[in-house]
């Protein structure tokens, strides 16, 4: 029976000390097909990837290759077993060149005297048969981050490899080259790579995968063709339950304006961003990566030293040179890189919570305890984040716990106006739709949001009105009803 | 607010259990030990260990905190010279009154610790290069300031921060405590303790969340280079001379009872209270094998390996735990 599949994984259990990772979990690749690879944070994905490319063992369970019976007890034997791993994470060496990235630990000549021509032109080679236009010899560190995925995947590829396996290549890459990496994932399964896909993003699904296999808790849920499936049975095969709102939304009458920036620029790439927002409004700002969006918003917040522009809030031009400025005028904003930008990653889920809002509870000497437990309990139940303690390290939670506790770390500075920049990157969707209506909740409170989003999806659905940001400025706005993908990938292109 | 204190004194010996552990089989080594039963547990030899590390406690207080912020200070141990030599210098060469000069040594300390501070937050130069130079700018001027001799200074008052006495105790140890207590509430109870622990375990979200970066920075700099200037006054003081060659090495010192401690090099976190039992490893060490009679030669050896395996049993158990 096993003959027909490419690869097959069956039984394959796992342990962590306290967690069973994997129980029992199987999983079939057929030559030639894009499966893909479903489940919220947690649910071991990941753990599955990593038995596969020899990262993890598994302590029971077997892996056959085209009907042959495998071991893969490491890195290389995975590799020579035909499986190349394109991880979420980039693991280049920023200071080397592509070339020298993708033929890393295997350069043509000798050890002591590499080809360096040979490698910089077979590494052009590869690059220009997939259309990317990279130079083998530029550094990675001035690629930008989709180039770099792109040159994990070039480097993947070119290990002849049978089985690829790519863990959310388009979360940091945009619409055109999300375009760009399904065409060469297509010529790929041509040749008869079969490729484990694994996404938060259901359209894409539908556009690229043949068959899903779904995971929750550690287990497989089941394996389905995605022609013959839904949205919503596979969010319910996720999450273990009908999610029927996934977008919680009650559009308002908004109230009158309660920020206004005209001319935002940072002298680089936010150059001529203008707009505003009313009380009780979510706006979204659309556009590709590196269209401004995030750099105009950290101008806002006081990011920017060389920034130009006007604030008015309420009506009053503000000065706002420092986020310690920016929270004094009630504007809060939950950075777009939770790794980077959030997260106090070997400290507890309290000091993250709370390293806003320190005066309240820290006076004289002395910590109110008692105070702080509140705060973060308080902001814990409104997110309903799912956490062990208070004292719970924030790096071992999920994504999307995380996500909840940057949000609420902000909202404890009880904003006025509530900038989320990709709030709901890395997320899976169950926690996905809880933040949603949280946000509902929240302007139905009179606060005021700005939503940056690179999910279409999310941005009609959840926005008021939809600015669409290109190059640095602001090209259009379309109001809720009108708005469509296609109107925003007009202005986004424009 | 006693069940508050209590659950504080249990988490204290949970974090720490390991060198805790590590310590006392020390001690009860040395109690047990033949040539070192009758000298090791005695007050005189407690409060002379205690007098002896004084000055590494001070250094790493500051040395925990600059760990915790990711940094790294290596002009510790020169201070100590400096600020001695200046101490001795102006009670004797130029008739102040020696509090004037110890106030004038913890000054030039500072002054240390700021230009640390504000050369590593005005240019993007690693701590360790920073300090490094300063390290080698401070040695060289108590080494041009004495022309490499000491400087003695015998008066009762010079000797008082060293090895005078209050009451029953050496003034060092109650330094030591005064210094570790402001330590203490300074990391654990103001917002700038936090801030230290946030700047050092993700700098750019730091910035997001409206924390001053380089304040705190500078803060901390500054912090460590007043403590060294203070025990360089003890040193000098314990040794009635500034001696430019004084505080050799002492950097070294106060980074290994921060890492036995359970601080760790990455920086973000870390606790006074595991660096307080490190400095007392360190001394308990040192004071064993002069005890013991192992040549001084073969000491740097043994403490070597002591401070590797410290460190590496802490590793394991944090390993197990899953942090």
């Amino acid at each position: 029976m096993s003959e027909q599949y490419l690869l097959e994984m069956r039984g394959i259990s796992k342990s962590f000390p306290g967690v069973k990772a994997l129980q029992n979990v199987g999983l079939q690749l057929k030559a030639g097909e894009v499966h893909a690879l479903l489940g919220e944070n947690g649910a071991g994905k990941s753990t599955l990837i990593k038995v596969l490319g020899g990262i993890y063992h598994a302590e029971e369970g077997e892996i056959y290759i085209e009907g042959q019976k495998v071991k893969i007890d490491g890195v290389v034997a995975a590799r020579e077993a035909g499986i190349s791993i394109v991880h979420q994470e980039l693991v280049l060496v920023p200071y080397m060149t592509v070339a020298e990235n993708i033929f890393l630990g295997r350069e043509p000549g000798s050890k002591l005297n590499i080809n360096r021509r040979q490698m910089s032109k077979d590494a052009q080679e590869l690059l220009d048969a997939y259309e990317m236009h990279i130079d083998a010899d530029t550094l990675v560190e001035h690629l930008t981050i989709a180039q770099q995925q792109m040159v994990e995947i070039v480097k993947a590829i070119s290990f002849n490899s049978r089985i690829l396996v790519m863990d959310e290549p388009t979360s940091s890459i945009s619409d055109k080259e999300v375009g760009f990496l399904f065409e060469t994932m297509r010529a790929l399964t041509k040749k008869g790579v079969g490729i484990i896909y694994i996404s938060h993003k259901m359209s894409e699904l539908e556009e690229i995968c043949d068959r899903v296999t779904v995971m929750r808790d550690g287990q497989t849920v089941g394996t389905k063709v995605v022609k013959e499936t839904n949205k919503d049975d596979l969010i319910a095969m996720m999450v273990g339950r009908e999610l029927t709102n996934y977008y919680t939304r009650d559009y308002l009458t908004p109230g009158d304006v309660i920020l206004k920036c005209e001319h935002i620029s940072d002298g680089k790439m936010a150059k001529d961003a203008s707009f505003e927002l009313r009380k009780g409004e979510i706006i979204g700002f659309a556009g590709l990566v590196g269209a401004g969006r995030s750099e105009t918003m950290k101008a806002v917040f006081g990011l920017a030293p060389h920034m130009t522009g006007d604030v008015y809030v309420e009506g009053q031009k503000v000065q706002i040179k420092s986020p310690v400025d920016a929270l004094k005028y009630g504007i809060a904003l939950v950075p777009e890189s939770r790794k980077e930008e959030g997260l106090y990653k070997v400290q507890s889920v309290r000091f993250n919570s709370t390293i806003e809002v320190l005066s309240q509870f820290i006076k004289s000497l002395h910590v109110n305890a008692k105070k702080e437990e509140e705060i973060t309990q308080k902001y814990i139940d409104m997110m309903a984040t799912k956490t062990p303690s208070q004292e719970q390290v924030i790096g071992n939670l999920s994504g999307g716990n995380q996500q909840k506790v940057m949000i609420g770390r902000w909202l404890a500075t009880d904003p006025k106006i509530l900038i989320l920049d990709e709030p709901t990157r890395g997320v899976d969707v169950g926690a996905k739709a809880e933040i949603y209506t949280i946000m509902n909740d929240l302007v139905k409170q009179g606060m005021s949001i700005i939503m940056i989003s690179s999910e279409l999806p999310e941005i009609i659905n959840m926005s008021d009105r939809v600015y669409v940001m290109n190059d640095g400025r602001v090209t259009g706005c379309l109001d809720h009803e009108s708005v469509t993908q296609e109107s925003i990938m007009q202005l986004a292109a424009k | 607010m006693t069940a508050r204190m209590k659950n504080g004194v249990v988490k204290y010996f949970k974090d720490n259990i390991g060198i805790i552990i590590a310590l006392l089989a020390m001690c009860i080594f040395l109690v047990i030990f033949p040539t070192t039963r009758t000298t090791f547990l005695t007050p005189k030899n407690v409060f002379n260990i205690l007098r002896q590390n004084a000055s590494n406690l001070f250094l790493a207080t500051g040395m925990t905190m600059v760990i915790i912020l990711g940094g790294i200070e290596l002009s510790v141990g020169s201070v100590i010279a400096l600020s001695g030599v200046v101490a001795a210098g102006c009670v004797v060469n130029f008739g102040l009154p020696e509090i004037v000069g110890f106030l004038a040594a913890i000054g030039v300390g500072a002054l240390v610790g700021m230009f640390n501070g504000f050369v590593i937050c005005k240019t993007d130069i690693p701590p360790f290069i920073v300090t490094l130079a300063s390290m080698n700018i401070t040695k060289g001027i108590a080494l041009v300031l004495t022309g490499g001799s000491p400087i003695r200074c015998m008066t009762d008052t010079f000797k008082f921060p060293g090895a005078g006495y209050v009451g029953p105790f050496p003034t060092p140890v109650i330094l030591m405590i005064i210094v570790f207590i402001i330590a203490v509430l300074m990391v654990n109870r103001t917002q700038l303790g936090r801030h230290i622990y946030a700047v050092g375990g993700n700098a750019q979200a730091a910035k997001f969340s409206g924390i001053n970066v380089q304040r705190v920075k500078f803060i901390v700099y500054t912090y460590t280079g007043i403590m060294s200037g203070i025990a360089g006054v003890v040193v000098a003081s314990r040794l009635y001379s500034g001696q430019p060659t004084a505080g050799d090495g002492a950097e070294m010192d106060a980074i290994a009872a921060v890492v036995v401690g359970g601080t760790s090099m990455s920086g973000g976190s870390g606790r006074l209270g595991g660096t307080l039992i490190g400095v007392l490893i360190i001394g308990v060490l040192n004071n064993g094998l002069n005890l013991m009679g192992v040549d001084s030669n073969w000491q740097y050896i043994v403490k070597g390996f002591v401070i590797l395996l410290a460190v590496y049993v802490d590793f394991i158990r944090n390993k197990k735990a899953g942090r």
